[in-house]
C-alpha cells in the first residue's frame, strides 16, 4: 500500500562523505561551531584560551552542569521541563555537608576524616536527590500537575529547605577525600590518565567493529572498511589528544612540594608532573556513555523517546508512562546529586547559593544541544557538547575582559540563535513538517 | 462463508462475546448497554455517526477505556481487560485511527514498541527487529523502504502498513481496525481490502470501524450499528441492501431481518 508501488522507487540520491563515515551531520554543525569558538578565543587571547591550564579548567567547569543536563535530555524528550534542578542541588548540597561536618562526626561519632564518612555523605545526597526526583515524578505522572508548575515550586522549595537545615551557614571544611571528587584535588595523574585513555580507545573500536559484525549477520548494509577506519582514527585521535593535553598540564612547582613533603620525600630538583585526567571528568565521560546507551540501547530509553514523540501511542503500546514519568524524574534527581558532589568539592565547601541559576545553564546546554522542546527528539553527546560550548562562551569571554552583563547577552543570544538554526535543520530535512 | 441460519448460530462459541456493555464520560452516556459478538473467519462491521460509541465501545475491548458494567468473554471465558497489555496478552491487537505510531522513531521501533526484542544482556536488539520488519513488511508492502527514516518521513499509506503490520506480526487472534482506509488512495485501500480477506480466510476475528458503505458491503459479513451509544441493531450484511443500513445509520430504523 504504497504510494511508490505503482511506479520505480526514485535512483538513491548520492550520499555525501559524511552520510558514508556515519556522522550525524547535526553533530558535524555544532562540532563546528564548537571548533570555530575556540578559535577565534584561541586568537583573541593569544593562545591562553587552548593552553592545556585552560582546557583542563574548562572541562572541570563544565562537569556539573554537563551531568544534570543528560538528565534534562530525557526530561525534556518526554515534553516535560525540570526547573528545580539547581535547588535540589542546593539541598542535595546540604545534606552532604551536613553529614560531612555535623552528622557522622559529632552524631554518630566518627572519627573525623574516617574512611567512611565520603560514601555515607554520597549515598545520602544521592538518596535524597532520587527520592525528591521520584516525588516531582509521581506530581507530573500520577496526580497530572504540568511539571512546570511542579518543578518552579521546586524551585522555590528545595534550595529554602536547605537553607533551613543549614541556617544559612556555609559548610566545610568537608572530607579530604571527598573533595578529590571536585577536580584538581582529585586527578588521575600521567600514567594512569593514558592507560584509562588506551582503554577506552580500545573499547571505542571494539564497540565500531561490534556494530558492524551485528549489520553484516543479518545482512544489512555495512559502511566500507575505509570509513570504519577513519572514524576510528578519529575517535582514538580525539581520545588520546584529550588525554594528552590534560597530562601536559603540570602540578605547580610549590604544591607538588608540598605533596612530597607530605609523604616525608624530598621532591628531586626540575621534577614535574602533569595533572592528568579529573576524577570529576571521568565521571562525565563514563555517565555520558552510560546515559547514551541507556538511551539507545534499553527498553527504557526506547519508551522515553517513543512517550516523547506520541504519548498516547507509547499508552496503547502497553508502556506505563506514569511510572515512566516517575523514573525519569528519579534520574533527573539522581543526577542533581551526582552534580552537587562534584560542585561542593570543587568550591571546597556547601554555601546556600551553590548551583544558583543551574537550571536555566543546564536547559540551555540541552535545548543548544538539539533537544526539542516539543519532545522526542534529543541526544546526550548534543547536550554534553552544548554544555561545553557555554562554558566556553563564558569562560573565553572572561579571559577576555567581556563585561559581566555583555557576556550574559552573548550567551543568550546564542541560546536563540542555536534553536532557530535547528528549527531551520529540521524542515530542510524533513524531521519536522 | 456462512449457511443461511441466524447471526447468533450454532457456529459454537464466538470468539468475541461483549455483554451489555456500558461507559459514561462525566453523565454522558458514550455506550450504553450494548452487546456485541464476533466468531472467527468473521468480519463484523461496526457502523454510526461520529459520535455514535462505536470507537469508545472496541477501546473498551483493546484495553484503552475500562467499561463502567458488563462482561466481555473472550473464547467463552470471562476476561478483565484493564490495560493496553491485557488486550494483547489475549492477542486482540488493533489499529487506530490516528495509528497511534511515534513519529520520531522508526519502522521498527514501532512495531515492536512495547515488546521489544532484546539481547541476552537485556539490550534492545535494533538489528534483530530491523530484520523481522523487513521480512513481515516484504510481505505486507514489498515496496516499501525506508527503514531507517522515522516514521514521520512516510507517506500515509506506507505508515497505515506499519500500523498493520504492528498487528499482524504478534499472531493476532482478534482484530480491530478503526476505518483503516480513511486516509488512503484508491491502489492502498484495495490492498488493504485485500490483506482483509486474507487474514479472514487464516481464521482471524475482525471487528471493523467504517464510514464508507461500499466497504462495509464489500468486507462485512455483519454488520453492527450504533446510534447515540445505543445499538440499533445487528444484520447479516448479505441479507440487506445498502439503503437498509443507510436508515439505521441515519434513522434509527431497525429493517425486519435484524436483530
Amino acid at each position: 500500500m504504497s504510494e511508490v508501488a505503482t511506479h520505480t522507487p526514485p535512483p538513491q540520491s548520492r550520499r555525501n562523505l559524511f552520510e558514508t563515515l556515519g556522522i550525524d551531520t547535526r553533530l558535524l554543525g555544532m562540532v563546528i561551531a564548537f571548533i570555530l569558538i575556540c578559535t577565534v578565543f584561541y586568537f583573541v587571547t593569544d593562545g591562553r584560551f587552548l593552553s592545556p591550564r585552560n582546557i583542563f579548567n574548562l572541562t572541570i567547569q563544565t562537569v556539573s552542569v554537563a551531568i544534570m543536563a543528560t538528565g534534562m535530555v530525557f526530561i525534556i524528550v518526554m515534553r516535560h521541563i525540570d526547573l528545580s534542578v539547581g535547588a535540589l542541588l542546593a539541598l542535595c548540597s546540604a545534606v552532604m555537608g551536613l553529614m560531612q561536618v555535623w552528622i557522622l562526626p559529632q552524631v554518630m561519632g566518627l572519627p573525623l576524616g574516617s574512611v567512611a564518612i565520603t560514601p555515607l555523605a554520597i549515598i545520602a545526597g544521592l538518596l535524597t536527590g532520587a527520592l525528591i526526583g521520584a516525588f516531582n515524578g509521581w506530581l507530573v505522572g500520577y496526580q497530572q500537575i504540568p511539571a512546570f508548575i511542579v518543578t518552579l515550586g521546586g524551585l522555590l522549595i528545595w534550595r529554602n529547605v536547605g537553607w533551613y537545615m543549614t541556617s544559612g551557614q556555609t559548610l566545610g571544611p568537608l572530607d579530604p577525600t571527598f573533595l578529590k571528587l571536585g577536580g584538581s584535588e582529585g586527578t588521575l595523574g600521567a600514567t594512569l590518565s593514558w592507560i584509562v585513555g588506551g582503554l577506552g580507545a580500545v573499547a571505542a573500536i571494539l564497540a565500531q567493529f561490534q556494530a558492524r559484525k551485528s549489520k553484516a549477520r543479518h545482512g544489512f548494509a555495512v559502511k566500507p572498511i575505509w570509513a570504519e577506519i577513519t572514524m576510528s582514527v578519529i575517535f582514538v585521535g580525539a581520545i588520546l589528544g584529550f588525554v594528552g593535553i590534560l597530562n601536559s598540564y603540570d602540578i605547580p612547582t610549590a604544591r607538588l612540594q608540598r605533596m612530597f613533603e607530605a609523604r616525608g620525600e624530598v621532591m628531586p630538583e626540575g621534577y614535574t608532573e602533569g595533572f592528568g585526567m579529573p576524577i570529576s571528568v571521568l565521571m562525565l565521560i563514563v555517565l555520558t556513555i552510560v546515559m547514551t546507551v541507556v538511551a539507545r540501547k534499553t527498553r527504557f530509553g526506547r519508551y522515553i523517546f517513543a512517550a516523547g514523540g506520541n504519548p498516547d501511542a507509547a499508552e496503547l503500546s502497553g508502556i506505563n508512562t506514569r511510572l515512566l514519568t516517575v523514573k525519569v524524574f528519579a534520574l533527573m534527581g539522581f543526577l542533581c546529586a551526582l552534580s552537587a558532589i562534584v560542585a561542593q568539592a570543587r568550591l571546597q565547601n556547601h554555601t546556600n547559593d551553590i548551583g544558583t541559576l543551574d537550571e536555566l545553564r543546564v536547559i540551555a546546554a540541552a535545548v543548544i544541544g538539539g533537544t526539542a522542546l516539543s519532545g522526542g527528539i534529543g541526544t546526550i553527546y548534543g547536550a554534553l557538547l552544548g554544555a561545553l560550548i557555554m562554558q566556553s562562551l563564558q569562560s573565553g569571554m572572561a579571559m577576555v575582559g567581556v563585561d559581566s552583563p555583555f557576556q550574559n547577552i552573548v550567551v543568550g543570544l546564542v541560546l536563540v540563535v542555536a534553536v532557530w538554526i535547528d528549527i531551520q535543520y529540521r524542515k530542510r530535512s524533513g524531521a519536522l513538517k | 462463508m456462512r449457511g443461511d441460519d441466524a447471526m447468533t448460530s450454532n457456529r459454537g462459541t464466538p470468539l468475541v462475546e461483549m455483554r451489555d456493555i456500558s461507559i459514561a464520560f462525566g453523565g454522558i452516556k458514550a455506550v450504553d448497554h450494548v452487546s456485541v459478538d464476533l466468531y472467527p473467519g468473521e468480519v463484523v462491521g461496526l457502523l454510526g455517526h461520529n459520535g455514535a460509541g462505536k470507537s469508545t465501545l472496541i477501546k473498551c475491548l483493546s484495553g484503552a477505556y475500562h467499561a463502567d458494567s458488563g462482561e466481555i468473554l473472550i473464547n467463552g471465558q470471562k476476561v478483565n481487560i484493564s490495560n493496553p497489555r491485557d488486550a494483547r496478552a489475549l492477542n486482540i491487537e488493533t489499529i487506530y485511527q490516528t495509528l497511534a505510531l511515534a513519529d520520531n522513531l522508526d519502522a521498527a521501533s514501532n512495531l515492536f514498541l512495547g515488546r521489544e526484542l532484546v539481547t541476552p544482556l537485556g539490550f534492545v536488539d535494533d538489528s534483530q527487529m530491523e530484520a523481522e520488519t523487513r521480512k513481515i513488511m516484504g510481505r505486507l508492502n514489498p515496496n516499501f523502504r525506508k527503514f531507517k527514516e522515522p516514521v514521520s518521513a512516510l507517506s500515509g499509506g506506507q505508515r497505515q502498513s506499519v500500523a498493520i503490520a504492528r498487528a499482524v506480526y504478534f499472531n493476532a487472534k482478534i482484530l480491530i481496525m478503526d476505518e483503516p482506509t480513511a486516509a488512503l488512495g484508491p491502489h492502498e485501500t484495495q490492498m488493504v481490502s485485500e490483506l482483509i480477506q486474507e487474514l479472514k480466510r487464516q481464521g482471524l476475528g475482525i471487528f471493523l470501524i467504517e464510514h464508507d458503505i461500499h466497504n462495509v458491503m464489500k468486507l462485512c459479513d455483519r454488520a453492527v450499528v450504533m446510534k447515540n451509544g445505543q445499538r440499533v441493531g445487528t444484520v447479516n450484511v448479505n441479507e440487506v441492501t445498502d439503503d437498509d443500513i443507510l436508515g439505521m445509520i441515519i434513522m434509527g430504523k431497525k429493517p425486519p431481518q435484524a436483530v
